[in-house]
């Protein structure tokens, strides 16, 4: 237990938790941190939750099918999830190893994570509308 | 039986003259030869070349400096044994004439023609004598034979050697990708994808997604001639891992053969946001980033 928080930390903003995963996870690590966070999105009654991952080097089948349930447990709690941070070379890397994050949104880093969920519904042309031009 | 043994031996001792040393001498008597009637034999040689219509991209003084120059080298090699030199010159050579589109079979060809009046040359020296003769081209032959494979093996390096700086060349210009506005980028593919520049392809524009912080990503491909079902795949996962990483594509530039191919060979592109040219997507793009492009009446009308 003592070493949870120091691999992840869940930090509350506003609205949303901002979960960031420091160093690789093992999957007995993953599935803790699903949970500590699945519990937490119920306790602060959070409407999103961003994941950021981009300290990891490595994401594979175990994690990508994990981060993918999170966000399907999140959703039915109420909760909409953006996975941010992912390094190219992983990027690519999932994709030719099929791993498919399905309907989960991604975003480039925290800051357009938090962009997109304050951004409602989704279409980020709206927001930026309103504030580029 | 022992004293009959002298008997068979006999066509040998016929020439009492090719002992070791002889033979040592017979290279030495060969390449003066050769250098004697340099002019005649080189005459031979280049009327040769001529009759079998190789080398035709050279003017005839030129002929005339490589046919010399050649002759030379190759006399060199039978004298010195070392082909050191005539490996040089054959690079130098096939340096000049690469570019002008003398090709394997033409340089192989006059080397054999030199190889053949040589020969000939030695023929009617020696004709006279054939046991004398065989010494001679036993000497002869393996040097040549050497030559003829020293020269090839050079202008094939020569080539090879162009051809792989032309391919760095062309991989080093083949993949800009370029920053139009804030958070959008265009990657113009230009000339046939293989799997190795797809595969740099893509590393460059993850690169530049997270470097520029995109979000919108134009790839055009008019300046493909071609696409099949491995560089299509490629670009499926591209477009996946560019969506990964936050950033949407749009695939313009499909001509009508492309299209059909595509659908023919079965390649899902269902989750691919495609426009046709790439006016229209850079437009598409703009509306994806919120911008909105006028035209100011006043300069422009």
């Amino acid at each position: 237990m003592d070493a949870g928080p120091a691999l992840v930390s869940i930090l509350r903003q506003g609205d949303f938790l901002i979960a960031s995963i420091h160093t690789a996870l093992d999957d007995s690590q993953m599935v803790r941190f699903q949970h500590d966070l699945i519990d937490q999105v119920g306790q602060h009654r959070s409407r999103g939750v961003i994941i950021d991952v981009a300290a990891l080097d490595v994401i594979d089948s175990f994690a990508t099918s994990t981060l993918r349930n999170l966000a399907e447990m999140a959703r039915l709690r109420g909760a909409r999830t953006v996975i941010v941070g992912i390094q190219p070379d992983v990027a690519f890397a999932m994709v030719e190893l099929g791993m498919d994050t399905g309907r989960v949104e991604t975003a480039l880093d925290l800051e357009e994570g938090l962009q997109r969920l304050a951004g409602g519904a989704g279409s980020p042309s709206a927001r930026s509308r309103s504030a580029g031009a | 039986m022992t004293q009959d043994m002298p008997t068979s031996e006999d066509p040998s001792a016929d020439f009492p003259t090719l002992d070791r040393e002889d033979e040592e001498q017979l290279l030495p008597q060969l390449v003066a030869h050769l250098r004697e009637h340099r002019t005649r034999l080189r005459q031979d040689w280049a009327g040769r070349i001529s009759e079998a219509h190789l080398l035709e991209a050279m003017t005839p003084q030129e002929m005339a400096a490589e046919t010399t120059s050649v002759y030379d080298n190759y006399v060199e090699v039978l004298e010195t044994g070392s082909v050191e030199a005539l490996q040089h010159y054959a690079r130098d050579l096939s340096e000049r004439i690469i570019p002008r589109g003398v090709e394997t079979h033409e340089v192989v060809g006059i080397v054999l023609l030199l190889r053949d009046v040589l020969a000939r040359s030695l023929f009617e020296k020696y004709q006279r004598d054939f046991g004398l003769l065989n010494r001679v081209l036993d000497a002869y032959e393996p040097a040549a034979n050497r030559i003829a494979n020293t020269v090839a093996v050079s202008f094939v390096d020569e080539r090879e050697r162009v051809i792989r700086q032309q391919q760095d060349s062309i991989r080093e210009l083949s993949t800009p990708v370029l920053p139009v506005r804030e958070r959008l980028l265009i990657l113009p593919i230009i000339g046939v994808l293989d799997t190795e520049r797809a595969r740099q392809l893509t590393e460059q524009l993850l690169g530049a997604i997270r470097t520029h912080r995109a979000k919108v990503v134009v790839i055009d491909i008019t300046g493909a001639p071609d696409v099949d079902e491995a560089v299509a795949n490629h670009l499926v996962r591209t477009v996946d891992a560019s969506r990964l990483m936050g950033a949407s594509v749009i695939i313009t530039g499909l001509s009508p053969e492309i299209a059909q191919t595509l659908v023919t060979i079965g390649v899902d592109l269902s989750k691919m946001n495609t426009i046709g040219d790439l006016q229209g997507g850079l437009e598409e793009a703009e509306r994806l980033l919120g911008y909105s492009v006028s035209r100011d009446d006043e300069t422009g009308g």
